[in-house]
């Protein structure tokens, strides 16, 4: 007994931490440090005129962030137009674009998934498409559709397509082949077992083919609206026309948290289909 | 109880009609790789005979364990009895009638538990009862499936996801499930082979409880001697494969209800532990020793 309590003390003891120093804590302390650093340097290297002529310093960027962030949603015509109004106009091409793709994308891909004949036939045309970088597609759009609009959402759809089709045709076709031995078993029909075995079981594949095209989505938008106008990559074009370096620093900023907070929305998703499964 | 006919022997049509599942020499093959392509690229292989004229007659009401060593196709043989795969050369007949595939008249417990991970307890359970009674009122349903998981004691558990459940519990669901189709014939593929020994040990009671209530067909495969001798009434021994064969049919003469702690004191039990011993230590030997050689 008195042995037992000895070694329990033993190992509790270097186990009791205060709570600025576990591991978490320590990560953030950390994070702030290294922020600190960054900025610190960043200010005095612009300063001292250390990085390229007309590099703005820390403080005016984050004073121009504070601006930018304050004052949303104004508008003077297309070249002088608030983040808040283009960041809008972006994740509206996104979401016209990737919805369409994803209302294709899943049921094709459920339907390639499950014939293995159809999943050898049609892999040519994805293997073959999927690595054609989305704005190579942008002239075509633009002399079919004839409307920056629209080009923008077909850029989005034919690129967010791929990611999401390939996750799913494979989920559907790598079923756990018990769950299918016990839908036959029971005798349940082709349709039960697609709907109520089929797809559920491909749930976790399918939301992170999503989330892929989601964040492919994001990617592709910054750039194709750099040739598109309006939208926050038009956003970046313009103050690049201009010139004023820290707006493009503040709507890179705001792009990046944008896509993590996508992200982080399909990372949930993910969470929540996966019923304790790790895929 | 004498209907046990051992390999070779055709079993006679009259003796067929008073069991429920007849065996009649069956075998597997799982065809090789062979044609052009497979033959320029060195990847041809034999076919493979895992099951060869093995013919048994099952009656109702029975418990029947399959016991042999790895790899000697047992879980073929049960596969090929759930309709899940085709049987290459003979016939199975339950109740007269040639199984050419699966059907709820037979209900399957697996190894792995096979729960989909995204239904709840009772979303499980159900999923089952409706797929075999697509017609049954709600209300109907809801009672089976109280009832099952009554049987099977997972009260309390019925909105739990499987991945919140212990192993042992996530097997009670999987047999709760089997039941709870009414099936003739219950098929169990080492229904306990991923537990732990304790969990195991009072898994095996739960299932000689519930067969004393039920009294259902029972196809059992397992690696266990002990299981097989608390649980069955008949022991099916296989050989060793390639081409496995019916090596012994033992009964089990224990009375039931049976429990772990008389059973041992019953004078056959040593013996028919004995025998069972030998030929798995037997046949296994040999497999060990095929595998050393090469195949």
């Amino acid at each position: 007994m008195a042995l037992s309590q000895a070694t329990t003390r033993a190992i509790a003891k270097p186990g009791r931490e205060s709570p600025f120093l576990n591991q978490n804590m320590r990560a953030f302390w950390l994070f702030l440090l290294s922020l600190g650093i960054f900025l610190l340097a960043w200010e005095m290297g612009a300063r001292s005129g250390l990085f390229a002529k007309g590099m703005p310093t820390a403080s005016k960027t984050l004073e121009e962030f504070w601006w930018w962030i304050t004052h949303p949603f104004f508008d003077n015509g297309p070249n002088d137009l608030g983040i808040g109004w283009n960041l809008l106009i972006s994740l509206r091409r996104v979401a016209i674009g990737y919805i369409l793709a994803s209302l294709v994308a899943v049921p094709l891909g459920i339907l390639i998934g499950i014939s293995p004949v159809a999943y050898k036939a049609f892999n040519p045309y994805v293997q073959l498409l999927k690595p054609v970088s989305p704005l190579a597609w942008l002239p075509l759009g633009l002399y079919i559709l004839r409307d920056s609009e629209q080009t923008g959402v077909f850029i989005i759809f034919i690129s967010s397509i791929w990611p999401t089709l390939i996750n799913t045709a494979f989920g559907v076709a790598n079923v756990d082949k018990d769950y299918l031995d016990v839908a036959n078993t029971l005798g349940a029909s082709k349709l039960r077992t697609i709907v109520k075995v089929i797809i559920p079981a491909a749930l976790p594949n399918i939301v992170s083919g999503l989330r892929i095209s989601m964040g492919i989505a994001w990617l592709v938008i910054v750039a194709a609206e750099m040739l598109l106008g309006t939208g926050l990559g038009y956003f970046i074009w313009n103050e690049w026309n201009n010139l004023y370096i820290p707006n493009i620093l503040v709507a890179i900023f705001i792009i990046g948290l944008v896509g993590l907070l996508l992200d982080s929305l399909f990372a949930a998703l993910e969470k929540f289909v996966a019923f304790g499964r790790n895929s | 109880m004498n209907l046990a006919s051992l390999n070779g022997v055709a079993p006679v049509d009259s003796a067929g009609l008073s069991s429920q599942l007849s065996i009649r020499n069956v075998t597997k093959v799982f065809p090789g790789k062979k044609g052009l392509f497979k033959k320029l690229s060195g990847k041809t292989s034999q076919d493979f005979v895992a099951i060869e004229d093995i013919s048994m007659e099952i009656e109702p009401n029975t418990f029947v364990s399959i016991i042999g060593p790895s790899g000697c196709g047992k879980s073929t043989l049960l596969g090929m009895i759930a309709g899940l795969m085709p049987i290459t050369g003979g016939e199975i007949l339950l109740n007269g009638a040639p199984i050419i595939g699966p059907g709820p008249d037979r209900g399957m417990v697996f190894q792995n538990y096979a729960l989909m991970p995204w239904m709840t307890v009772d979303e499980n359970i159900r999923f089952a009862v409706e797929t075999v009674h697509p017609k049954m009122s709600p209300k109907a349903i809801n009672r089976v499936i109280k009832e099952n998981i009554q049987l099977v004691g997972l009260e309390g558990a019925e909105r739990k996801h499987p991945h919140e459940l212990s192993g042992g519990m996530r097997q009670r669901v999987g047999i709760a499930r089997a039941l709870a189709i009414n099936p003739q014939i219950l098929l169990m593929d080492e229904p306990f082979g991923a537990l732990d020994a304790l969990t195991r040990g009072f898994l095996q009671d739960e299932i000689e409880r519930i067969w004393e209530q039920q009294r259902k067909t029972v196809i059992m495969i397992t690696h266990s001697i002990e299981e097989a001798l608390l649980l069955s009434d008949r022991i099916v021994m296989m050989t060793r494969g390639p081409a496995a064969r019916i090596d012994e049919i033992l009964e089990a003469p224990f009375p039931r209800p049976r429990n772990r702690e008389t059973i041992v004191q019953h004078p056959a039990y040593a013996a028919l532990k004995a025998e069972m011993e030998s030929h798995l230590f037997r046949e296994t030997r040999a497999v060990e020793a095929a595998r050393i050689r090469g195949k």
